[in-house]
This record gives C-alpha cells, sequence and structure tokens, in this order.
C-alpha cells in the first residue's frame, strides 16, 4: 500500500488504536487535515485553543490510561500546545503531540510560523523527534506511542515539516507491530532480593505508614495495594495525585498527606518507624522541610524511575520496578509465608492514630449564612454517588475538591498536581467525557481559573459535552488571597477579580444552560437540579464565603508536625504549633 | 567529587543538546563536556566532568541514563581509569630568559614547542586534567597569552569497555 506522509501518519494513528485526536489546523498541517478529511477511523476533535488541545488528550489518558494524541501546527500553535505538554509531562501522562514545522528546506530560516517546536519542548517532554524523511513516519510514531506509554509515561513531541506530509509523495506503508530501541528499555520487574528485604522491614515495623502516589494509578496497580494495604493492615495516605488509589471510605485510608493534607497523615508521618512510598517521588508540597521528614523512619521506596529514588530523601530499600508486579510479589510473600505483623504494636500505633483522627481536622463551619465551598463539594459527591469523574483546575477549590470529594476509584480524579496549571479543569473534563459519554464528569473550578480556558465551552456544544461546571466562586484568586492573608499581612495584592462576567449569561451565550447558587439552602437543589439535565452542560456559579481557608495547611518550609488547623477542629489548638 | 562520565548516546540530532540541556536545567556543574564519533558510526561518544557530592552524582547519571537516546554510560571514576586532556597554549617568549625557562617547563611537563614566532611559544601537553593544571601553574610567571584545552577524555583501565 502506497500512502503520503499524511496519510501515513493518520494511517498509523488509527493502527495504534487512537480513538480521539484533539487539534487545531493551519498551514504547516494542512496535507495532514486532508488526510483526516478522507476517513473516519480517527475522530478529529476541534477545539478553540491549542492549549486545551494539550489538556483534552491528557485528561482522556488519565482517564482511560491510553495515550491522548494531539495534533497542531508549527509557530503559535505549537507554542500554544507547550503548557498542556508541561502539564502532562509534570504528571507522567502518556500523550503523542504531533507538531507541524515549515518545510525542511527553510527550517532556521526565520520562515513563516517556524519556531524550533523540538529546542523549546525538549526540557517537558520524555523525549521528542523531528521526522526529516517521509518512509520514517511510521516508525518515529511507533516509537512516539512506546516511549510514551511504557516505563515512566510521558509526553512525546512528533515534529513534521509539511513537505514531509506531501501528497503527491507516495511510499510504502508498514506500520510496525512491535519495537524495540537499544538506548530505551525501561525496568519492570523489581529486584526479589530488596522486595524481600522491605517485607521483612514492613513486618518488624511497629508504627509503619504506606504512601501511595500517582504511579499506583498510573501503573494500574490499585488492586494490588489494595491486598497489599489489607493484608498488612496498615495506615495508608496518598498524595494528590495518589487520590483514588486507595478507597477514601476505607477505615484504613488516612485521607491526603501534605501541605493541604489531614493533621492524621502528617502526624503519622512525622512519628512512623518504617514508611514505604509507592509510586510517589516525594514532592516539595509533600514532604515540607526536608530535614524534618519522618524523622525516625526507615524509607522503603518503589518507583519505576530510578532517578526518582533518592532524589530529595535518600531512602534505605530502594526498589526499581513496575509497581503492580513488585506489589504482586510483596503479597505474595505475605500472605504464603504465614507472616506475621507485630499485633500488639500495631494496635498501639492505631490508638495513637485514632487519638489525632479525633481532632476531626475537616470540620468546617455547618451554620454559616454564606455558601461554604466545602459542603458544595460534599452534595456534588452525595449527588453522584461518589462515582463522577472529577476534574479540576488550580486553587483553593482544587483542595477542597481533592478533600472533601472522597475518591473511592482510580483515574477518577484529574488534575494537575505537578505543574498546577490554570485553566486545565473544562478542557481535561471534555477529553474525559468523550471517552466515558454515559459516565458524569465534572469540572470543579474557581471563577479564576475557567477564564483561562473558557472559550471551550464552544468546543463542548459542538460536540454534546454534557459536562457540570462547578464553579466555587469566592471573587477572589483564593489560593494567592490566603497566602496573602497568612504571610503578607492581609496585603491583597492583585487577588481580586474584578469585573467578573455573569457565568450564567455567559454559559447561555456559548449555547449551554446557567445556574446561579447564592443561598446556601438552595445549594443542595441548584446542584440537584444542575445534575438532573443530564444531557446538557451546566455551568453551577455557585457564590461561596470569600474568606474561606484550606486547612490544614503546613506553610512552605515547615515540618508534618507544624500544620495550621482550622479554628473548626473539634479540639483546641496546641498554641506551640501555631502557624507564625 | 569531581568524576569523569563517560556516555555512548545515539548518533541524532539535537542529541547532545538533550544531555547540554540536562545540565543546565538541573543546575548541576559541568566542568568540561567533549563529543565526537565512535567507531560505530551511529555512536557517539560523551565524555563529562562534573563535580558534586556523591548524591548529586548519582543524580546526574541516573537522569542521564533517562534520556531515551543515551545508550549506556559509565562513571569512570568509580573504577581504575586513564584520562587524558590535550592543551594548546600560546606564550609569550620574547627574550631568551623567557624562552629558555617555558622551554625548560615544557619539557619537564612533556610539552612540545610547535609553533614559535619572534614574540611567542605555542606549546601542545598532553596529561590528565591535573597535570594540565599544573603545567599552567607552571607557567605562572609567563604571560599566557591564550590556553584551549581540549576537555577530558577517558577510558577504562584493563580489559572493561564501554560498549554496546
Ligand atoms: C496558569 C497559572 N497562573 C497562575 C497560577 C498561580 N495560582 C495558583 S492558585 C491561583 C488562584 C486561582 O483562583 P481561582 O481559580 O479563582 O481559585 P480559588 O483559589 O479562588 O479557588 C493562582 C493565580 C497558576 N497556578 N496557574
Ligand atoms: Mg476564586
Amino acid at each position: 500500500m502506497e500512502l503520503s506522509g499524511g496519510e501515513i501518519l493518520i494511517r498509523s494513528l488509527k493502527d495504534e488504536g487512537v480513538e480521539f485526536l484533539f487539534g487545531y489546523p493551519g498551514g504547516a498541517v494542512l496535507h495532514i487535515y486532508d488526510a483526516i478529511y478522507r476517513q473516519d477511523d480517527v475522530k478529529h476533535i476541534l477545539v478553540r485553543h491549542e492549549q486545551a488541545a494539550t489538556h483534552a488528550a491528557d485528561g482522556y489518558a488519565r482517564a482511560t490510561g491510553k495515550p491522548g494524541v494531539v495534533l497542531v501546527t508549527s509557530g503559535p500553535g505549537a507554542t500554544n500546545a507547550v503548557t498542556g505538554i508541561a502539564t502532562a509531562y509534570m504528571d507522567s501522562i502518556p500523550m503523542v503531540v504531533i507538531t507541524g514545522q515549515v518545510p525542511t528546506a527553510v527550517i532556521g530560516s526565520d520562515a513563516f510560523q517556524e519556531v524550533d517546536a523540538v529546542g523549546i519542548t525538549r526540557p517537558c517532554v520524555k523525549h521528542n523527534f523531528l521526522v526529516k524523511d517521509v518512509n520514517k513516519i511510521a516508525e518515529t510514531m511507533k516509537k512516539a506511542f512506546y516511549v510514551a506509554t511504557t516505563g515512566r509515561p510521558g509526553p512525546v513531541v512528533v515534529d513534521i515539516p509539511k513537505d514531509i506530509t506531501d501528497p503527491a509523495i507516495k511510499v510504502p506503508y508498514n506500520y510496525p507491530d512491535k519495537i524495540t530501541m537499544r538506548s530505551y528499555q525501561p525496568t519492570v520487574k523489581g529486584h526479589s532480593g530488596q522486595i524481600k528485604r522491605a517485607v521483612e522491614m514492613l513486618l518488624n515495623a511497629k508504627k509503619p505508614m504506606i504512601y501511595s502516589g500517582g504511579g499506583v494509578v498510573l501503573g494500574n496497580a490499585s488492586e494490588e495495594l489494595r491486598s497489599f494495604v489489607r493484608n498488612l493492615g496498615y495506615p495508608i495516605t496518598t498524595t494528590l495525585m495518589g487520590l483514588g488509589s486507595y478507597p477514601a471510605s476505607d477505615e484504613l485510608f488516612m485521607g491526603m498527606l501534605g501541605m493541604h493534607g489531614t493533621y492524621e497523615s502528617n502526624m503519622a508521618m512525622h512519628a512512623c518507624d518504617v514508611l514505604i512510598a509507592i509510586g510517589a517521588r516525594f514532592d516539595d508540597r509533600v514532604t515540607g522541610k526536608i530535614a524534618e521528614f519522618c524523622p525516625d523512619a526507615q524509607i522503603i521506596h518503589i518507583d519505576i524511575d530510578p532517578s526518582s529514588i533518592s532524589k530529595t530523601i535518600m531512602v534505605d530499600i530502594p526498589i526499581v520496578g513496575d509497581v503492580a508486579t513488585v506489589l504482586q510479589e510483596m503479597n505474595h510473600i505475605i500472605t504464603t509465608g504465614n507472616k506475621q505483623t507485630k499485633k500488639k504494636d500495631i494496635d498501639a500505633w492505631w490508638k495513637v492514630i485514632n487519638g489525632w483522627r479525633a481532632k476531626k481536622c475537616m470540620s468546617y463551619d455547618k451554620n454559616s449564612d454564606k455558601i461554604k465551598p466545602q459542603a458544595a463539594v460534599e452534595i456534588v459527591h452525595e449527588i453522584t454517588k461518589g462515582d463522577a469523574y472529577v476534574t479540576s483546575d488550580v486553587g483553593q477549590h482544587q483542595m477542597w475538591a481533592a478533600q472533601y470529594y472522597g475518591f473511592e476509584k482510580p483515574n477518577r480524579w484529574i488534575n494537575s498536581g505537578g505543574l498546577g496549571t490554570m485553566g486545565f479543569g473544562l478542557p481535561a473534563a471534555m477529553g474525559v467525557q468523550l471517552a466515558f459519554p454515559d459516565e458524569t464528569v465534572v469540572c470543579i473550578t474557581g471563577e479564576g481559573s475557567i477564564q483561562m480556558c473558557i472559550q471551550e465551552l464552544s468546543t463542548c456544544l459542538q460536540y454534546g459535552l454534557p459536562i457540570k461546571i462547578i464553579a466555587l466562586n469566592n471573587r477572589y484568586l483564593g489560593m494567592v488571597r490566603q497566602w496573602q492573608e497568612f504571610f503578607y499581612k492581609e496585603r491583597y495584592s492583585h487577588s481580586y477579580m474584578e469585573s467578573l462576567p455573569d457565568f450564567v449569561k455567559l454559559a447561555e451565550a456559548y449555547g449551554h444552560v446557567g445556574i446561579r447558587i447564592e443561598d446556601p439552602a438552595d445549594l443542595r437543589s441548584g446542584l440537584e437540579k444542575a445534575f438532573a439535565l443530564k444531557d446538557r452542560l451546566v455551568f453551577v456559579d455557585i457564590v461561596t464565603d470569600q474568606m474561606e481557608n484550606v486547612y490544614p495547611m503546613i506553610a512552605h518550609g515547615k515540618a508534618h508536625n507544624e500544620m495550621h488547623l482550622s479554628p473548626h477542629c473539634d479540639l483546641p489548638q496546641d498554641p506551640e504549633r501555631e502557624l507564625s | 567529587m569531581r568524576h569523569i562520565i563517560s556516555i555512548l548516546i545515539e548518533n541524532e540530532a539535537g542529541a547532545l543538546s538533550r544531555v547540554v540541556g540536562l545540565f543546565s536545567a538541573r543546575a548541576y556543574n559541568i566542568e568540561s563536556l567533549t563529543v565526537a564519533p565512535t567507531e560505530d558510526e551511529s555512536l557517539s561518544r560523551i565524555t563529562i566532568v562534573a563535580i558534586g557530592t556523591d548524591q548529586i552524582i548519582e543524580q546526574i547519571t541516573k537522569q542521564l541514563n533517562k534520556l531515551i537516546d543515551v545508550v549506556k554510560l559509565l562513571d569512570l571514576s568509580d573504577g581504575p581509569h586513564i584520562e587524558r586532556e590535550m592543551v594548546l597554549i600560546k606564550v609569550k617568549a620574547a627574550t631568551m630568559a623567557q624562552r629558555g625557562d617555558i622551554k625548560r617547563l615544557s619539557d619537564i611537563f612533556r610539552g612540545h614547542i610547535i609553533d614559535v614566532t619572534t614574540s611567542n611559544y605555542t606549546i601542545e601537553l598532553t596529561g590528565s586534567g591535573r597535570k594540565v593544571d599544573s603545567f599552567i601553574e607552571a607557567l605562572a610567571e609567563h604571560k599566557i597569552l591564550e590556553t584551549v584545552r581540549s576537555g577530558v577524555s577517558g577510558i577504562a583501565r584493563g580489559d572493561k569497555i564501554l560498549h554496546v
């Protein structure tokens, strides 16, 4: 079969099993768009901004576990995509981004819409390619998907000059079944000796703690993690990215850890004697002050990426490998070897933990005459039975969504944890809704963040995506305001959102439904009304308490036992642990 | 500690910039870097001299290994190895006294004077980075007009080889 470069590109997507291509056309990709026009295997989704194409592909990937695919033109198309590529890179999301490039003959001449896409994206991709020969397109695409989806996943950019896709030049098409690369052979199986030592260490622990992260979700290891935790009966906390890897309603679950983690999780981190980190990377939002991180603990770390191990925190037993495979092996040793934990010590440990839990750190004022954002998230949880796909933006609303939604399953919580990209939520929700047309998809956002990709309301109309946008509208860049309240003596420099649009009218202008909720008494009924409109996008503008803060909070550079707690916790605060 | 890291990398466009970009993005200290083709034309050899604590060097080698184009990597400083660097130095040699002293120093360090004008000598010298440093120090009394160092090349001693 002889095909042109443009046709090869699209055909290779089909052969790779790609359902959706998120893109935006332009000069350098016109040949490719022509090839798209003449087929209907791969469905092209026309976004309204290239940033949204990358976030939508990213959301699709996070929800399905399959790689997201993007097509943008050269120059501004590529630069607009960079934010989304970096977002995916920071959270290790598999993605293949095809960027058009000016014709080979003029590369380097500052041609119209030329940028060095390979150079610009290099620091925020797992790998990138510039294809200079039409005969290499199929093989390069295969490599791109292979690299993006294996090992520690990540985005891969394929830059394709226009002349390479020329419809007049046809070459034989062969999509390779398999590819091997001598320079890239990700490790899968963990070292058995290390695994045995780790299990011994765990079984001898008196105050153990399990800390799991996004790697468990990405590595499809939630089932293995559940067995592991239940086999041991040890407390488990997860990172922001790991939410859903273990069911939030389970009694062994302690809530999230880190900057906005629960009191009990952070206190237990500080006091534990053995810590096992599973598919987590000791991010600074998790560790707080490095010098005081888990001061008494021996640390075991399972990760597929050797460079994540002992990067910031030195560990005692490193295990490089696929998390699911390593956990299976651990579970096997624990269940078959008649192995016992130190039952008495563990019971005593749970007593201590339950004392911390009694503080009820997630309490908030339930009698306020203002709408509390936490209540809004809790009601969304109830209405959706905790089974929705929830995307989010960045700010206070993101933390409240993480803290109060209660994720039971993996791949349901979709947020930009690593890069913290405002504008992520709505386009990511589009990717999720396309993948799962019959599921409930909620975007919990702020009035600041939603305006960073608001144009996608138009895309949602075009493809009939019935996303529920829940805007926790505090008329502030709330997270910025919170830091200014705490650390800048309430000097609210440019964190107030003036001249906000009427979001109800805005939603209507885009052809959707808008609902505003201002009174706490209307909160439940308003949200019920929104979710009852099954096949419509509903923008719910919830006017929330402007001054509400996210608690608990560990200030930057403080240790886990130095939390700032909500004034609504059950026990009075220990004044020595007050934030200065 | 100073480490000599030897890398076999795919001879692809942009491969070098991935290595260099890594050092700048992660703020690692690099003392010298050399790149050249190998006997296998699909591979290039990069030799990097990097300075850092053991933890930093470990991160550097892990991050380099993570680059998709890197085929193999060896920290030569982990075992017995040979290190060589070449330097070309142009030094002022106008008087008989200067000429005599520079010639003597060059002989002591087993350098060669490879170009001569009425006012200067150009010396070629090969040795470990430290030897090159010592030679430059030894020339302190003279006016060095230009120094061109090649950066370090290294190879393991004995049977150990870095190959694919
Ligand atoms: C693209 C981008 N720019 C700036 C920031 C810094 N930032 C973090 S949270 C935040 C405020 C977000 O405001 P809003 O969306 O209203 O959420 P809220 O905190 O009020 O819930 C800002 C500006 C960011 N994360 N991303
Ligand atoms: Mg806000």
